[in-house]
C-alpha cells in the first residue's frame, strides 16, 4: 500500500501540483519568468487557437466516439449471442489491434492511405474516380478518426462483453420459457446489464478524444502541411513547451483542457449512473 | 464460457457474414503489413498492397532492420525490454499490493484514498507528461532510463482493477480462517491471495505492458538520445527519416521493422488470453 501511494505521490500528485503552481507565472524572452497570477487563465479562454483546437477535438469526440461504441456493441453482443460460427476467433481478432503501438498502427494506415505506398489508388483506379482522398484538409480528420476506431474497437468490445458474460444464464432461461425472442432479450436484459460497462468506456473514450495527439502528431510526419503545431489542445501544449519555449503558458492549457475533459465526463457518470436508479 | 448454449441457438451465417466485415477491417492494416514486409522498396512502391510482387525479400528486409545504423534496432529492442520488465512489472506488482490492501484491510482515510485514486484515472496522462518533464529536468533524470521507468510505475487503472478483484476473488472468510490458524498476513498473502489472484495478476500485468510496450509519448518528451530510445520512438524516428524532404527513404525498414515491434506483443496477447479473458470478466462484475 505504502509504496504505491509514494509512487503516486511522486508521478501523479506532485506534476499536478507543479502545473497549477506554474500556470501561474509568465515568460518572457525578456526579463525571465514573473508572477501573472490568473492572466494565462484569461489569454487561454480567449486564445483562438486553443479553440480552434479544442473545437476539433470535440467533432472528433461527437461523431467518432458513438461509431466506435456502436461498432463495439454490436460486436459485443453478436458474439454474445453464440449464434457465430468461430466465435473466439471473431473475438481475438477484433481485440488484436489493441494490442498493437499507437506508432505502427498509424504508420500502416499513413502508408496505406498514401497513393504509392498503399491501397487508396487502388481503390480508385477500381471505381474510377477518386472516392478515397485521405490527405486533404477535408478528410484528414475522418482519416485519423478510423485510425482511432480501427485501435479501441477492440478494446471497448471486450469491456461490454465482459460484462455481457455476468448476466447469470437462468435469466435467458426464463426469458425464453416467457416466449422472450432474440431482439426482445437484447432490449430488455442484456442492453441494461451493459449500461454501467457503456458508461465507463464512453468516459475512457472521452478522456482519449481530449487527450488526441498520437495519431495526428505521426500522421505530421508523413503529411506536414496537413496538421498544424495547434491542431489538437494537446499538439499545442506540447509544442508551446518544446518549441516556443512557454512553459506556464502550456501549463495553462493543460489544466483547462484537463478541467473541461473533467466536467464532461462528470456529467456523463451523472446522467449514466441516474438512468440506472 | 458457453453464454446459454443449453437454448443451443442456431449458427447464423448471416450474422457471421455481418462481422466477418467488421473482422476484415480489423486485419486490412495487418494483412497489408504481411505482404508489404516481403517486398523490396522498390516494390513496395509500384506494386499492389494486398498480394506478393518482386522477389522475396523478407529476410533481407529483417537483416537490414537489424543492422541498420550499427544494429540500432536490436538496441532499441533491448530498451524496450528494459522498460517493460522494470516499469510494467514494478507497476504490477505496486498495483497488486496495493489494490489487495484496499479491499482487504480497514484503515483511516481508506475511502479519501480510493476517491483520489478513482480521480487519478480521470487525469489525462499527457497533462502530466509536460510538468513531469520539467520537474525531471530540474533533478537531472531526463535523458535517463528512469525518465521512463518512474512514471510508468503508477497505473491507477491497474489498482483499480485489482481492488475490484481482490473483493471478489479472496473471500474475507479465508483471511480470517487463516488468521485463526495462527498464519501470519504475508504468509496468508503469498500461500492462499496470491493464487486466488493470479488471473487478475496477469490482466494487470498484460495492460501494463501493453502501455509501456507502446508508449510512445512519455519518451517523445523524455529522451533525446537515440541510444535510450525504445521501438516506438525508434520507428517514429525512422517514419521521419523516411518522409523528410532529401532524405533517404528506408520505407522497407519502416514497415519490417513495425512487424518486428508487434510480433512479441502479440505473441505474449495470444499466450495469455486465457487469463485476462477471466481477469477482465471479474472486473466486470463491478464496472
Amino acid at each position: 500500500m505504502t509504496p504505491f501511494l509514494v509512487v503516486f505521490a511522486l508521478m501523479i500528485v506532485t506534476p499536478l501540483v507543479y502545473s497549477m503552481y506554474l500556470s501561474l507565472f509568465r515568460n518572457q524572452l525578456m526579463g525571465g519568468t514573473t508572477f501573472a497570477g490568473f492572466a494565462n487563465y484569461v489569454t487561454a479562454l480567449t486564445d483562438p487557437k486553443l479553440w480552434d483546437g479544442a473545437g476539433r477535438v470535440g467533432l472528433f469526440l461527437l461523431v467518432q466516439v458513438p461509431i466506435m461504441l456502436a461498432l463495439a456493441l454490436v460486436a459485443a453482443l453478436a458474439i454474445d449471442s453464440g449464434r457465430l460460427h468461430g466465435r473466439s476467433f471473431f473475438r481475438v481478432g477484433l481485440f488484436l489491434p489493441y494490442a498493437v503501438p499507437g506508432v505502427v498502427a498509424v504508420l500502416m494506415w499513413g502508408y496505406m492511405y498514401d497513393d504509392r505506398l498503399g491501397l487508396t489508388a487502388s481503390v480508385n483506379d477500381l471505381v474510377g474516380f477518386a472516392l478515397l482522398d485521405p490527405y486533404t484538409k477535408r478528410w484528414i480528420l475522418t482519416a485519423i478518426g478510423n485510425i482511432v476506431t480501427w485501435e479501441f474497437v477492440g478494446y471497448n468490445m471486450l469491456i461490454l462483453y465482459s460484462a455481457l458474460k455476468t448476466v447469470p444464464t437462468e435469466i435467458y432461461e426464463a426469458a425464453a420459457i416467457d416466449g422472450a425472442g432474440q431482439f426482445r432479450i437484447v432490449r430488455s436484459i442484456k442492453l441494461p446489464a451493459v449500461r454501467g460497462a457503456l458508461v465507463i468506456a464512453t468516459i475512457f473514450s472521452i478522456l482519449g478524444s481530449f487527450q488526441l495527439f498520437n495519431e495526428p502528431n505521426i500522421l505530421k510526419e508523413i503529411q506536414p502541411a496537413l496538421i498544424s503545431s495547434y491542431y489538437t489542445p494537446n499538439i499545442y501544449a506540447y509544442n508551446l513547451t518544446f518549441v516556443g519555449n512557454q512553459v506556464s503558458y502550456a501549463a495553462t492549457v493543460a489544466i483547462v483542457m484537463g478541467l473541461v475533459t473533467a466536467v464532461i465526463a462528470y456529467i456523463v457518470q451523472l446522467r449514466g449512473t441516474r438512468r440506472e436508479a | 464460457m458457453a453464454g446459454y448454449s443449453y437454448l443451443r441457438p442456431r449458427k447464423s451465417v448471416t450474422l457471421t457474414v455481418l462481422l466477418g466485415f467488421l473482422i476484415v477491417y480489423s486485419l486490412l492494416p495487418l494483412v497489408w503489413m504481411f505482404f508489404s514486409i516481403t517486398k523490396t522498396q522498390g516494390e513496395l512502391l509500384s506494386s499492389f498492397g494486398l498480394w506478393f510482387s518482386g522477389p522475396f525479400a523478407l529476410f533481407d528486409n529483417i537483416q537490414q532492420v537489424l543492422t541498420h545504423d550499427d544494429g540500432i534496432f536490436v538496441r532499441w529492442f533491448a530498451n524496450t525490454l528494459l522498460y517493460v520488465v522494470v516499469g510494467a512489472g514494478g507497476a504490477t506488482i505496486l498495483a497488486t499490493a496495493a489494490g489487495y490492501g484496499l479491499a482487504k484491510y480497514r484503515f483511516r482515510g481508506r475511502n479519501a484514498v480510493f476517491a483520489t485514486i478513482l480521480g487519478a484515472i480521470a487525469v489525462p496522462g499527457t497533462a502530466l507528461a509536460v510538468p513531469t518533464f520539467l520537474l525531471f529536468s530540474q533533478v537531472g533524470l531526463t535523458n535517463t532510463v528512469w525518465a521512463i521507468i518512474l512514471p510508468s510505475l503508477v497505473s491507477p487503472f491497474g489498482l483499480y482493477l485489482m481492488w475490484v478483484f481482490s473483493a471478489e476473488a479472496v473471500p474475507t472468510e479465508i483471511l480470517e480462517a487463516a488468521r485463526v490458524d495462527g498464519s501470519g498476513e504475508w504468509r496468508t498473502f503469498f500461500t492462499i491471495s496470491l493464487r486466488l489472484l493470479a488471473p487478475g495478476i496477469v490482466t494487470v500485468a498484460l495492460f501494463a505492458i501493453v502501455a509501456t510496450w507502446n508508449n510512445y509519448f512519455l519518451p517523445l518528451i523524455m529522451l533525446n538520445d537515440p541510444d535510450l530510445y525504445p521501438l516506438t520512438l525508434g520507428l517514429y524516428q525512422w517514419l521521419a527519416d523516411a518522409s523528410g524532404i532529401g532524405a533517404q527513404p528506408v520505407f522497407n525498414l519502416v514497415i519490417t521493422g513495425s512487424f518486428l515491434t508487434i510480433v512479441p506483443i502479440v505473441i505474449a496477447f495470444l499466450l495469455l488470453q486465457r487469463y485476462w479473458q477471466s481477469g477482465l470478466s471479474a472486473g466486470g462484475v463491478k464496472a
